[in-house]
């Protein structure tokens, strides 16, 4: 199927491998690493006769991807031959944390060593005493809690960012809001024939709210489809405080200081339920609360949104309208709900304008799954026991998001970690995360400070050595790559009703392995209870990826699996939404909750409310004459996947120093020229960035890039690869959250600028001559 | 026949992927392009909307992928766009395509050596 007129055409029929002028062609689709989320998208990879892994090329056969590839799997060889890579085990000994010691090991030795210290901390601190770290989107992050409780059998799994700041507050929202999966804009990914499938329609209007998903694939959601449905008329708009370039195609721009998006996101619901540009009917049989909705939303005039929002009134009005009239239209609604202390307010108001508009789970709206799609959660957790279970760090705290996520609540875990309070972590185990890169901590030095110092034992699963296990451990097992292991990629984390795709092994590179081989054989030796019913690996797989609808070899030579079966919509209609059959949403009062009985049960308002962030130009009006512009962090990019892409030469060429966007006017008054190294100081932190002067941002407001280290840099204590240098969370405090434990202000703090006359500029030269020529090992 | 690629600007993200595909292909080291993107923005217009275009442009490394073309494939920049903007064929049909929408440019790369 050729859904554009540059598509080539030359292997669609081909088979999952084939022979081509004397190489081997593989087709499969990519998870992680390279780091992505779970978007799938096709790759042929060609290989030699000696194994040798020859070139990658997008495989035109994948119906959603098209042959078409970004630059982190375009740039596979140089990631899977680099001279860094590190391709065995290795040990060092505690005393040598912070210096490159390493002495290669056997993946058996590792493993002894793993079990006997996992047994030796169970029996002399608890189980719980165990904490096991994990990073965002790549195949290991959704594995985080199956790692801990299934594989290692510790209660305590964390995603360290503070109100675990990345999706999970949305998922909340969906969760007790909606009673479903995370509704999706969409894109008819499961559908056969895609957009000219007849079930499908073509949205009017595509929404992207705080979500750049050209560059980020978020969640698995593959973002140019959003440009092949503009391309068949559907139109954009775009929230977002920054110009970036989509929101240079939307007929409506509402750029909004950062952290206002509830306050926003209020006054739309007013003027669609004040000027009844809502669906009476969908609303009167479907949803819950709507009186009171109504009746909150009325705290939040057009005017004063514009007033706290900074976007003009008329345009808020505009956009309400033509978001409520446009049939269907979809919201991609991204991070910057999350990154908030009041995200999940946010994010719940995002769910009423899709419900009160009748957009929930019809074609072109919000795409949402079966009560049999979700998250891979749950996995070895009743073997833990309840005493156990009760022993999560938070439970009582913050149940509604340890509860959700059967994760420790992180902002808990850092102090635990500090003051051994409520109880102490001995052992860490780091998978899959670089955490003190400046992606998924706030404050990362003081999480540095913490875990090197105070966790007795360590070890860590990377493909690279990273600042964060150069710190902290004593094993490195090391990963494999997308194309040299066997695993299943589900779009959206199984969410969504998309499709599922094969993951296969075309090369070895060393001794290494992938997160699930790796959490399979360690279980077996922690926790067989877990493990000894599954006859190998693909046995495994074939459960804990595909629910054995399918074998891991009957996906493989399909490649790409569209979930046509259990796709549909209005399926709050037929029942499919909830575990008894029965029509309605799976909340306690079958409707979608815009009154939320969950929120009230927790403590939380059962009501969306705006807070201004913690500070800002209007809660701390001393503070901002100090520091006078409103910093927001972690713009995509297409080259790096937070941390990751740093060393890779045709990367780090695309976007090779930290960069902090600065309107033309504030680049005048603080005296910055384009291209200076600068200062971003705030009360939490101090650290240098390269501006980039631009009217990509608004005067006021500076955006602040994140994940940067240097892996050219000396790799040992205390330089640690410059980790600290231009480390924005370093700017982050740790415990601004919102009420039910969620949210952090990653993306609506405030700084002060000031001008360097020092320079750290890349040579990209160096760069290239260290890292530019492939090791090809056998 | 001469051929050349066809770019609708209108719609170039500005994913890159047109380069980083080429080095691969070609091997061309950090500081080289067989194609480049030009960056034209974001800059505000008076009636407060921005301006932002990006355009690959081929160098005069560009040999439009002789070799692929010549086993039936797209040449590597084209194929692996992420927007699907850019189509590679003969100028005749590519002049075609020019006539029916607006903000698409095309190129008729061809290597020099001066």
């Amino acid at each position: 199927m050729k859904l554009f007129d540059g598509q080539g055409t030359k292997d669609i029929g081909k088979p999952w491998r084939f022979e081509e002028d004397g190489l081997t062609v593989t087709r499969g689709c990519a998870w992680s690493p390279p780091g992505c989320h779970p978007t799938g998208c096709g790759i042929k990879v060609y290989t030699n006769d000696k194994g040798e892994l020859v070139k990658i090329e997008g495989d035109e056969n994948h119906p959603i991807t098209n042959g078409r590839l970004c630059v982190r799997c375009l740039t596979m060889k140089d990631y899977v031959y680099h001279p860094d890579r590190v391709r065995y085990p290795m040990k060092r000994s505690r005393k040598d944390r912070g210096k490159d010691k390493w002495e290669r090991i056997t993946w058996d030795e590792a493993y002894d060593i793993i079990a006997e210290k996992v047994a030796y901390f169970k029996e002399k601190y608890g189980p719980e005493s165990i904490l096991i770290m994990g990073g965002t989107g790549r195949e290991g992050g959704p594995m985080l809690p199956a790692y801990a409780h299934a594989c290692i059998g510790t209660p305590n799994a964390c995603y360290t960012q503070s109100g675990y700041s990345c999706y999970i507050p949305r998922v909340a929202g969906t969760t007790y809001v909606l009673g479903a999966t995370y509704p999706e804009m969409d894109y008819a990914g499961g559908l056969p024939g895609r957009y000219d499938n007849p079930e499908f329609t073509i949205p009017e209007l595509i929404v992207f709210w705080g979500k750049e998903p050209l560059p980020s694939n978020g969640d698995g959601l593959f973002g140019h489809a959003a440009i092949d449905m503009m391309r068949r008329g559907a139109k954009l708009m775009s929230i977002d405080p920054r110009a970036n370039w989509a929101s240079t195609r939307a007929e409506w721009h509402l750029r909004l200081r950062p952290g206002t998006d509830a306050a926003l996101a209020m006054a739309m619901l007013n003027v669609i339920i004040n000027e009844n540009l809502y669906d009476e009917d969908f609303v009167s049989r479907w949803t819950y609360g709507f009186e009171q909705l109504a009746e909150r939303v009325q705290d939040m005039p057009v005017e004063k949104a514009a007033e706290i929002t900074g976007v003009d009134a008329e345009l808020i009005r505009d956009a309400a309208r033509a978001y409520a009239t446009a049939k269907p239209a979809q919201i991609a609604w991204g991070l910057a709900i999350d990154q908030k202390s009041n995200g999940v307010q946010a994010g719940h108001c995002i769910l009423a304008l899709q419900a009160i508009t009748g957009n929930v789970d019809v074609p072109g709206g919000q795409l949402i799954g079966d009560v049999n799609d979700g998250l891979e959660l749950g996995f070895g957790w009743n073997n833990l026991g309840p005493e156990l279970q009760s022993k999560i760090m938070g439970i009582k705290e913050y149940p509604a998001y340890v509860g959700l996520v059967l994760n420790a609540q992180c902002d808990m875990v850092l102090e635990a970690l500090e003051t051994e309070k409520p109880y102490a972590f001995k052992m860490g185990i780091f998978e899959d995360t670089n955490l003190l890169a400046g992606t998924c901590a706030a404050q990362p030095k003081r999480w540095h400070d913490a875990m090197a110092n105070n966790l007795e034992w360590s070890f860590g699963i990377d493909v690279w050595m990273t600042p964060t296990i150069q710190a902290c451990c004593e094993i490195f097992l090391p990963l494999s790559t997308t194309v040299e292991h066997d695993t299943v990629v589900y779009t959206h984390y199984g969410a969504s009703p998309i499709m599922a795709g094969a993951v296969n092994k075309c090369i070895t590179v060393g001794e290494t392995k992938g997160d699930c081989e790796i959490m399979y054989e360690l279980g077996k030796r922690c926790m067989p209870i877990n493990f000894e019913k599954y006859k190998d690996y693909y046995d495994f797989l074939a459960d804990y990826r595909l629910g054995y609808k399918q074998t891991f070899e009957e996906l493989r030579d399909e490649v790409v699996h569209q979930k046509t079966e259990t796709l549909s919509y209005r399926k709050y209609e037929s029942g499919k939404l909830r575990p008894d059959g029965r029509p309605g949403f799976n909340t306690p009062t079958g409707r979608i909750e815009l009154f939320s009985t969950m929120f009230q049960q927790f403590g939380e308002d059962p009501l969306p409310y705006y807070m201004e962030p913690q500070l800002s130009p209007i809660s701390t009006p001393e503070e901002f004459q100090k520091y006078p512009l409103v910093l927001t962090t972690g713009a995509r990019t297409y080259c790096y996947f937070h941390s990751e892409g740093k060393q890779i030469p045709y990367l780090r060429e695309m976007n090779p120093d930290p960069l902090i966007e600065i309107n033309p006017k504030d680049a005048l008054r603080f005296s910055i020229v384009d291209g200076q190294w600068v200062e971003v100081e705030n009360p939490f932190g101090k650290i240098v960035l390269k501006a980039k002067v631009s009217q990509i941002v608004k005067e006021g407001v500076v955006h602040a890039q994140h994940g940067f280290w240097f892996p050219e840099a000396d790799c040992e204590e205390p330089v640690l690869y410059d980790v600290w240098r231009s480390n924005i969370n370093e700017l982050i405090p740790h415990r601004y959250i919102g009420k039910l434990g969620f949210g952090a202000p990653f993306k609506c703090m405030i700084c002060k600028v000031s001008p360097t006359d020092k320079s750290w500029d890349t040579d990209m030269q160096k760069v290239w001559e260290r890292f530019g020529k492939l090791v090809i090992e056998k | 026949m001469t051929f050349g690629i066809l770019i609708d600007y209108e719609f170039c993200t500005g994913c890159q992927s047109c380069e980083v595909a080429c080095k691969e292909e070609h091997g061309i080291p950090v500081g080289q392009w067989g194609i480049h993107l030009l960056d034209d923005g974001p800059w505000e217009c008076s009636d407060g909307k921005f301006n932002w275009n990006k355009y690959p442009v081929p160098t005069r490394l560009c040999d439009l992928c002789a070799k692929r073309t010549a086993a039936g494939k797209q040449p590597s920049c084209v194929h692996h766009c992420l927007a699907g903007v850019m189509q590679y064929d003969t100028v005749a049909n590519l002049a075609k395509q020019l006539e029916t929408k607006p903000n698409q440019v095309l190129f008729v790369p061809k290597p020099y050596k001066y």
